[in-house]
């Protein structure tokens, strides 16, 4: 089976497994997913205040032009490391904001595609990590711990790795290109 | 942290456009900027309520209960000091599992709820440094661990994508490698000076 189709049957196979699943456990399927929906709905508008503030920083990022001189500033550094220097903004900010992220990847998408080397590295790095430093904070700062000791460093090994094996991921599974 | 990061932004961008001349650019990108993100949440709403409602399935039939289970043996290894059945042990597993399932909205109060009842078995409960089993946590929480990242694929589909999963064995590959790789940092970081303290 080749990715395109694999990519097709996704969806799908998540669907009727989970109803199939909820009519098992009795499940009242429909209603417990207008619940669901419902939920669905508040947390997608709550993230939108701070997605218009970060998309907004970002698309005037990429109108002043201070993108395209970060990435051809980069470039010879990140080339020499296999790394697309288009995707460095994004690997920055991602362990910082999840709001933030979202939109360089939508810049990314919007100027390269999503189905181009670039765009599909930026989408592995966005799959493959989290906002390390927010979750950090959140999860500490709830019971007041203060010394976080070697949490930060192996998070941020962790996410190097990542951020390493997004680009030979890539690579390895989509050998065309 | 992200008030700096966000003036730092627009600040440069605002620099920047005055060296290059585009500021007649910069000033359509605001009004684009702001349309831009309203659109990309209505688009992905229909979606995004697909999963939340499918994945509240899930969690009222008992599926995370139930893989948190299959879980929990893997996770004694991870987490010696607390035995498998005590409240934080469990607490630890369904976070853990919620994230696998991409329950954003449930795995946070979980986790929340695990780091309460780690810090509530220590010996000292008013102790500010993290003790191994907190640090082991919160970097499992930092590593993403998502079977199917939803809203990168809604993403990637309302941008044109001709196969927005197909992807997903990419993702599985990095996030599983950068996974062990914070689990072995985790474990050969934490020392030998900081002792285990004591099976709850």
């Amino acid at each position: 089976m080749n990715l395109h189709t694999f990519s097709a049957y996704v969806v799908p196979v998540a669907i009727v497994f989970l109803l199939g699943f909820g009519i098992l456990r009795r499940v009242p399927v429909f209603d417990t997913f207008l619940a669901g929906a419902r939920e669905g709905i508040s947390s997608s508008v709550s993230i939108l205040p701070s997605l218009v503030g970060l998309i907004l920083a970002v698309t005037m990022l990429n109108a002043s032009g201070a993108l395209d001189l970060l990435t051809s500033f980069l470039s010879p550094v990140t080339k020499a490391l296999g790394f697309p220097a288009e995707v460095v903004p994004l690997s920055l900010l991602r362990p910082i904001s999840g709001s933030g992220s979202t939109a360089m990847l939508t810049q990314v998408f919007g100027e390269y595609g999503p189905d181009s080397f670039i765009g599909r590295v930026a989408s592995v790095i966005m799959g493959s990590t989290e906002t390390t430093f927010y979750a950090i904070a959140v999860y500490f700062g709830s019971v007041g711990i203060k010394k976080t000791r070697h949490t930060v460093p192996a998070a941020l090994a962790a996410d190097m790795t990542g951020y390493i094996l997004s680009v030979c991921s890539v690579r390895l599974f989509f050998p065309g290109g | 942290m992200m008030n700096w990061i966000w003036a730092g932004l627009i600040g440069v961008s605002f620099v920047c456009a005055i060296c290059t001349g585009r500021m007649p650019e910069l000033s359509q990108a605001v009004l684009d900027g702001a349309e831009n993100a309203v659109t990309l949440v209505i688009s992905t709403l229909g979606m995004m309520c697909v999963w939340t409602g499918l994945m509240k399935i899930a969690e009222e039939g008992g599926l995370t209960a139930f893989l948190a289970r299959l879980l929990s043996p893997l996770l004694r290894r991870l987490f010696p000091d607390y035995a498998q059945d005590s409240p934080a042990a469990r607490a630890i597993c369904m976070n853990l599992t919620a994230n696998f399932l991409g329950l954003g909205n449930a795995a946070t109060p979980l986790g929340l709820a695990a780091m309460r009842e780690m810090q509530n078995a220590r010996p000292d409960r008013l102790s500010t440094t993290a003790n191994n089993s907190m640090a082991m946590f919160v970097v499992l929480n930092t590593a993403s661990i998502q079977l199917i990242p939803t809203f990168m694929g809604t993403l990637r589909a309302q941008y044109g994508s001709a196969a927005p999963f197909d992807i997903l064995p990419a993702v599985w590959l990095a996030s599983v490698g950068s996974l062990v790789v914070g689990i072995v940092f985790a474990k050969l970081l934490q020392g030998r000076k900081h002792k285990r303290e004591g099976k709850v």
